[in-house]
């Protein structure tokens, strides 16, 4: 087969923890978000757009949903019959067979696939995190700079930087360190878990991780570590427009809600780079003559007949009269009856809540996330 | 159990909605804010599960085309099967055939290609959201020839006037299909029909110079043949002309036929498009109205249909409108009554009114 440029490897396997509720049946690429997409559908039309077709999507935790999702690739037009997406859960062979044991071991057990491509590079992507990045920019990065390995970055402000992956670079943003999580940051710079590696290089380096049992196979903590201390060419990429890793309830509600400002790089709207994802066939929204909308995002299939602000409504909503959203975020098929008040909440798929019900996010710490349990103890 | 097979017969549909047909057939006019006038039948022939359907289409069928593909957004592409556009490719120099007949004695082979027994022949014109099951069933189990699909209708408008009306014996055996306009059993242009009584009866038609299979096969054969109706009681309308059109998208905004109309039965299949959820800023304001994905709103907007990826921007007023896929409404214009086909621009301040008997109508990409 032809010699391909560059595979991406999508992790994807993620269980995202700290997503509480939101990720209890299903992986954090696979939340919903935006109103009509699922987190992974940003990397995923990121892959689209940047040129790169062919994407090994490794999946580990509550697969279900996130492989319905993606299918063969379809809306991302990665259904080929040669490359396109294939997806890579973990498997047994004759030598046996295990989970996933970290992102590089991931990597690891599927060096069978990239092999057959005989790729140049390998792009290591993650599919939680909101952003709209050319990866050809950053293909031309490693090139010109000839190097082994490419990290890309995105400046932080400096009293968060050590929440972060800081890395240390010259002048030239050639690395000579990584720190995770500083306590006193030297730079801003944050690693923004997006990768690319020389195939030969990492393939060594990953050959020999695996051998090693005190390794936690992480590209964070064993890969890029050694790969500086053998003094590999390892260089920043400096990113410069919107990214936001929503690993909290806080940061997906930020995130959902940085969607409804103008200013900023990233747009659903932007035809030069569209967002892709699954589409459905639900009937135009309609909204009747006691609707009030304002500054929100709302989906096809939605019936409004409340009032709606600052709030991002998924497919098939319904809002009954007189009631109230604000700074809210409503998954798909969510039914609001009459005369409700719901503040900064996030409410889970297929949820019920009854008429005169009163949900005020504010009186908690992060936006509030309610199911189906939450509303039964309410009535 | 027997097979059914679909056809949409789009020959004798003429061109009903002036500027709107200008370049393309009525079947593909855009309707109800994302779907053309051709899903609804379509849709119901997948959900009676039909596995294949021809289109025969003679005349504008471009914008058809696109927007069928290879009927995937449908489930029609198949390994066998499927959907099959066939516009005229008519090379039988022996052919005498006229008419729709052409179309049927040039794609004999559709017909003898396929297992089914019977065919499920439509127009487009037709709009209601069903499967046609009950009606093979009921056309299955009387052993009919032929099964018309009726509605009854509650009061004669003026889409009603062209369309056929049912008379049956005691028996409920069809016995004349009339213009009689005080019978309310209107015949919807779709009817099913055993393969080889169709075959026969275009057999006859172009061996007798006729041109119109329905008209000179089925209604001239009433005796000869066992028809039967079968009524549909869910909600349906006509669209076949302008104001009929605009009527029944402004209906849609009526609850009632909004839920009747997509709610009652799955939903009803349209190309897939990639259209990010309608995004409404702070300064607009929007009732009584619908709207498709990819809509960017800064305006007021009032009982109107939005078709995807319209922008309104600020201080905007659109009443009563019908505004196409992706038309820019800038500052300040006001439009009332209006039709606006796809890709047209309204430039700063402008205002334009039609009635709701005669909207005014603007033709694609017209910037003005």
């Amino acid at each position: 087969m032809k010699k391909k440029r560059c595979v991406a490897m999508l992790l994807a396997g993620g269980e995202g923890k700290r997503l509480g509720l939101l990720t209890k049946n299903l992986a954090k690429p696979a939340v919903p978000f935006g109103g009509k997409y699922r987190i992974i559908d940003f990397t995923l039309s990121n892959c689209t757009n940047s040129g790169i077709n062919t994407v090994g999507v490794l999946t580990q935790y509550s697969p279900l949903i996130l492989n319905t999702h993606i299918g063969i690739g379809k809306p991302w037009d990665l259904d080929r019959q040669y490359e396109g997406l294939t997806i890579l859960s973990p498997y047994t062979a004759k030598q046996g067979g295990s989970w996933y044991k970290g992102t590089a071991d991931a990597i690891y057990q599927n060096i069978h696939y990239i092999d057959q491509y005989d790729p140049e590079y390998v792009l290591v992507i993650s599919g939680d995190h909101i952003y709209q990045m050319n990866y050809e920019h950053l293909l031309q990065h490693h090139e010109e700079k000839q190097s082994d390995a490419t990290i890309s970055v995105i400046e932080v402000p400096w009293e968060e930087a050590s929440r972060f992956g800081i890395l240390n670079t010259h002048d030239d943003l050639e690395i000579y360190e990584f720190d995770e999580k500083p306590e006193n940051p030297k730079s801003n710079l944050a690693s923004m878990g997006i990768y690319i590696f020389n195939w030969k290089a990492l393939r060594s380096y990953l050959v020999d991780d695996a051998e090693k049992d005190m390794s936690d196979h992480d590209f964070g903590k064993d890969i890029i570590p050694a790969m500086l201390d053998e003094g590999k060419r390892m260089y920043a990429y400096r990113f410069n427009g919107y990214w936001k890793d929503v690993g909290t309830i806080q940061s997906y509600w930020e995130a959902n809600m940085d969607l409804l400002e103008e200013d900023l790089s990233l747009s659903l709207n932007n035809k030069e780079w569209r967002t892709y994802s699954e589409d459905t066939n639900y009937p135009p929204q309609y909204l009747e003559a006691t609707a009030v909308v304002e500054n929100s995002l709302i989906n096809s299939g939605s019936w409004i007949s409340g009032t709606v602000k600052s709030s991002i409504l998924f497919e098939c909503i319904q809002v009954g009269s007189g009631s109230m959203i604000k700074e809210s975020i409503l998954h798909p098929r969510v039914t609001v009856g009459k005369n409700c008040t719901i503040n900064r909440a996030i409410i889970m798929e297929n949820v019920v809540i009854p008429d005169n019900t009163v949900i005020d996010g504010a009186d908690y710490d992060e936006p509030v996330v309610i199911n189906e349990e939450y509303v039964e103890q309410l009535t | 159990m027997s097979k059914l097979m679909g056809l949409i017969n789009l020959e004798h549909e003429h061109e009903f909605l002036e500027e709107l047909t200008y370049f393309r057939c009525g079947a593909a006019a855009p309707f109800a804010g994302r779907y053309r006038l051709i899903d609804f039948t379509l849709s119901n022939m997948v959900k009676t599960n039909i596995t294949e359907v021809a289109i025969f289409t003679s005349r504008k069928y471009r914008s058809l085309m696109d927007h069928l593909g290879t009927g995937g957004d449908w489930e029609l592409a198949r390994r066998h099967g499927g959907l099959f556009i066939l516009p005229p490719d008519w090379n039988d120099p022996t052919d005498i055939s006229r008419g729709d007949l052409r179309h049927f004695h040039n794609n004999r082979d559709y017909f003898h290609r396929s297992k089914a027994e019977h065919v499920l022949i439509s127009g487009s014109q037709f709009i209601a959201n069903t499967s046609y099951d009950e009606a093979f069933q009921q056309h299955l189990d009387t052993g009919a020839d032929v099964t018309l699909i009726t509605t009854s209708i509650q009061e004669n408008l003026p889409e009603h006037t062209a369309q056929l009306r049912v008379e049956k014996d005691e028996n409920g055996r069809v016995t004349n299909m009339t213009n009689d306009q005080n019978n309310h059993e209107v015949f919807s242009n779709a009817y099913i029909i055993k393969k080889d009584v169709l075959i026969d009866l275009v057999d006859q038609c172009i061996a007798f110079h006729r041109d119109h299979l329905l008209l000179h096969g089925v209604k001239e054969n009433i005796s000869k043949l066992n028809i039967r109706t079968f009524q549909y009681e869910g909600y349906s309308f006509f669209v076949n002309s302008v104001e009929s059109f605009f009527r029944h998208n402004m209906n849609l905004l009526h609850p009632d036929a909004y839920h009747n109309l997509f709610f009652n039965n799955s939903y009803v299949k349209t190309k897939i498009s990639n259209q990010p959820p309608v995004k409404y800023r702070h300064t607009s304001d929007v009732k009584d109205s619908l709207l498709a994905n990819g809509c960017v709103i800064d305006g007021d907007i009032s009982n109107s249909v939005i078709f995807r990826g319209v922008e309104v921007h600020k201080g905007a007023v659109i009443k009563n409108s019908i505004i196409m896929q992706r038309c820019i409404i800038e500052e300040g214009v006001h439009l009332e009554n209006v039709i606006l086909d796809k890709d047209v621009k309204i430039t700063g301040g402008q205002k334009f009114m039609g009635s709701p008997e005669k909207p005014f109508i603007v033709a694609k990409r017209k910037v003005i």
